[in-house]
């Protein structure tokens, strides 16, 4: 397999689902040309053309309007949001109309919707550039909420995303972009399915139970824990909504204990949910109270240290772990 | 004047005595509608189209099977003068099984995909941006339709319109926007709503074809759409319609509307009611007859209490709707897909 960027990967999900069929086609703030403002979707236009590329006005509500009647209409819209932070300018049209419409109708309409959006901190963008909002959506009925954390994921499961006969959320995280990952060769396919999450490494003391970028940091912990003889398994969710609950239910009822990383608040959020959801299935297999690992409760600064310290990294990981792995188990 | 008008809109006299009829039963329906929400077998909100029936006809009217209409919450009036049937718009308002939403949608949400009536939204202005993509996707296809979008005074005052307006026009989507001027959003007047006096400002704003209409007026309102489907076919784009209309009642139904003055209420009620004044019309073109003007309301009454019954006759959602088509599939509730050990 080749190695590609998370970004190469995205563009070439794209690609091939537009050659595909001609009912996709995308729009966004200055998705031709220039690309999309992490040049996801760079190039694009040249192969399509500006009838299946589109340039839209700065107008997150109409944009994202446009792709749902669209959709209604009979085309596979894949929507391009410069952050997921301006999502919250057509979180009426997401929540109010995309997740609403199937059910509100009857059943008769559908929405074929992808909105793409990159989401999360780390690169100092200040406090209304840095937010994961996952959980604000996941919350709704009738939306599916992704976050693809490796090449092979982003590129699967776009592809997925854009065959899906619902409104998808695909989030993607603005540090990834650059990752590389292994990825079979261009036009050999294969999908990444939106509703089953994936175990990163197995481990049997302790499930760190993450999505998205937290993903990575939570194999940087496994690997430096497994240096003090403690084995954590790494369930990468990949989807929040719907949520592969039986995959976390098995690793947690193999390790008899969890702990939940994610980048967004610790309050009424994804980690809270699945917390809550791990109590009321798998309570009996518990060993331990499950440890929560998320970013601080303040908007995001921008001076790097205090950035760094809203963050979760790798050490928080790890001393949520040895607060409830026993001494014991450590070789 | 009136005789002029009728020839002007070149209908043949069964189309005129047809658009009689469907505002008639609009406003029988509407009526029934109200009777059947005192009485409980209708719940939560009702925003009732009386006294607006010329608009919904009129515009119709002017469009084929094959186009879109896309509405606001008061949408029963457009929902029966696009084709779905009386019945199955009643029996959603009853929360039944056979209504077109299948009792999961209520007054505010009718829809039907067959005869292109592609709901009610109750999100003040949210139809004038989707609006621009159903449109999208027909200039895409090289599909020939239009969409019609009706929305009031109140959600122009949205930012969807700024941002619905500006693309269509940009785009030259075929899109004909109806501003249902009743002159209030709920409680509040246009007057203190509004910076400017009428939409022709803002339609320049975005180099949009305007032209305000008697809203009460039912050959002024086909007349004008007319001149804008025709202008969205032929692929000039988007046109504003801003058609002076009131409604004779309050904002839904457990509105008294106490806000408005009596004796404006009246005079409207007396002298601008859209019915009475377009069977005037009618009487002077002569081309109605006297005992046709009786078997139509006699026809119309057959049909409402035919809806009324079949509403009433029709059973309630069995509870397994409670989560189909959350999802297409019916994937996705997490606490039923997964039983307590």
């Amino acid at each position: 397999m080749r190695t590609i960027t998370y970004r190469d990967a995205l563009r070439e999900a794209m690609r091939e689902e537009m050659r595909r069929d001609e009912r996709v086609f995308i729009l966004g703030e200055d998705v031709v040309g220039y690309g999309g403002t992490y040049a996801v979707t760079k190039d694009l236009d040249k192969e399509f053309g500006e009838k299946r590329v589109l340039d839209t006005p700065l107008a997150e509500e109409v944009i994202t309007a446009t792709a749902i009647g669209a959709a209604m209409g009979g085309l596979r819209p894949i929507a391009e949001l410069m952050t997921m932070n301006f999502s919250l300018l057509a979180s009426d049209q997401i929540v109010n109309t995309a997740a609403k419409a199937h059910y509100m109708f009857g059943g008769q309409t559908r929405i074929p919707l992808v909105i793409r959006m990159p989401a999360g901190g780390g690169a100092q963008r200040g406090a209304q550039h840095s937010q994961s909002f996952e959980s604000w959506y996941a919350h709704v009925p009738g939306l599916k909420v992704v976050m693809p954390a490796t090449p092979y994921d982003a590129k699967g499961m776009l592809k997925s995303a854009v065959r899906d006969d619902d409104p998808v959320l695909f989030i993607e995280h603005e540090l990834l972009y650059g990752i590389k990952g292994e990825v079979p060769d261009e036009d050999e396919e294969y999908l990444v399915p939106l509703d089953r999450g994936t175990v990163r490494r197995e481990g049997s003391d302790v499930s760190l139970i993450t999505f998205s970028r937290m993903a990575h940091i939570c194999l940087q912990a496994a690997e430096e824990l497994a240096k003090e003889g403690i084995e954590a398994e790494v369930v990468d969710m990949r989807s929040i909504r719907p949520l592969d609950l039986d995959l976390a239910l098995d690793s947690v009822k193999k390790t008899n204990r969890a702990i939940i990383v994610e980048e967004g608040w610790k309050y009424y959020g994804t980690g809270q949910g699945i917390a809550s959801l791990i109590y009321e299935y798998a309570f009996d297999w518990m060993d331990a109270p499950i440890q929560h690992v998320s970013g601080a409760d303040v908007p995001m600064p921008y001076a790097k240290n205090l950035e760094r310290a809203s963050l979760p990294v790798r050490s928080d990981v790890m001393q949520a772990v040895r607060a409830i792995v026993p001494q014991k188990a450590r070789a | 004047m009136a005789i002029r008008q009728v020839a002007l809109a070149g209908l043949s006299r069964e189309q005129l005595l047809g658009m009689y009829e469907e505002m008639l039963l609009i406003r029988r329906f509407e009526e029934k509608a109200a009777e059947e929400y005192t009485m409980g077998k209708i719940g939560g909100f009702m925003h009732l189209y009386i006294g607006q029936e010329a608009l919904g006809v009129g515009a119709i009217a002017t469009l084929g099977k094959e186009d879109k209409v896309i509405s606001h919450y008061r949408e029963h009036g457009h929902a029966i003068s696009k084709g779905i049937a009386p019945r199955q718009v009643m029996a959603e308002l009853f929360g039944r099984i056979d209504g077109c939403s299948k009792g999961k949608g209520g007054s505010m949400h009718m829809h039907d995909e067959n005869v292109g009536l592609l709901g009610g939204y109750a999100i003040v202005g949210a139809q004038i941006v989707l609006a621009c993509g159903l449109a999208f996707a027909a200039k895409y296809q090289n599909q020939n339709h239009l969409i019609m979008t009706f929305f009031g005074d109140g959600a122009v005052d949205e930012g969807a319109f700024h941002e619905g307006l500006n693309l269509a026009s940009l785009w030259k989507l075929p899109v004909v926007y109806i501003c249902e001027n009743n002159q209030y959003s709920m409680g509040m007047s246009v007057e203190k709503a509004w910076s400017v006096p009428d939409l022709k400002d803002r339609a320049a704003a975005y180099a949009m074809p305007y032209e305000k209409v008697d809203g009460m007026d039912l050959i002024a309102v086909y007349e004008a759409c007319k001149r804008a489907t025709e202008r969205a076919r032929s692929g000039e784009g988007p046109t504003l319609l801003e058609c002076i209309t009131y409604r004779f009642r309050g904002h839904s139904m457990a509105d008294p509307a106490s806000y408005r003055p009596r004796d404006e209420v009246d005079r409207w009620r007396a002298s601008q009611d859209p019915i009475p004044l377009y069977l005037e019309k009618l009487r002077e073109a002569k081309a109605i007859k006297e005992e046709e003007i009786k078997a139509i309301e006699d026809r119309v009454d057959r049909v409402v209490q035919d809806a009324v019954e079949f509403a009433d006759a029709s059973p309630e959602p069995p509870l397994e709707e409670l989560y189909t088509d959350v999802m297409v599939g019916d994937a996705n509730a997490i606490s039923w897909r997964y039983p307590r050990q």
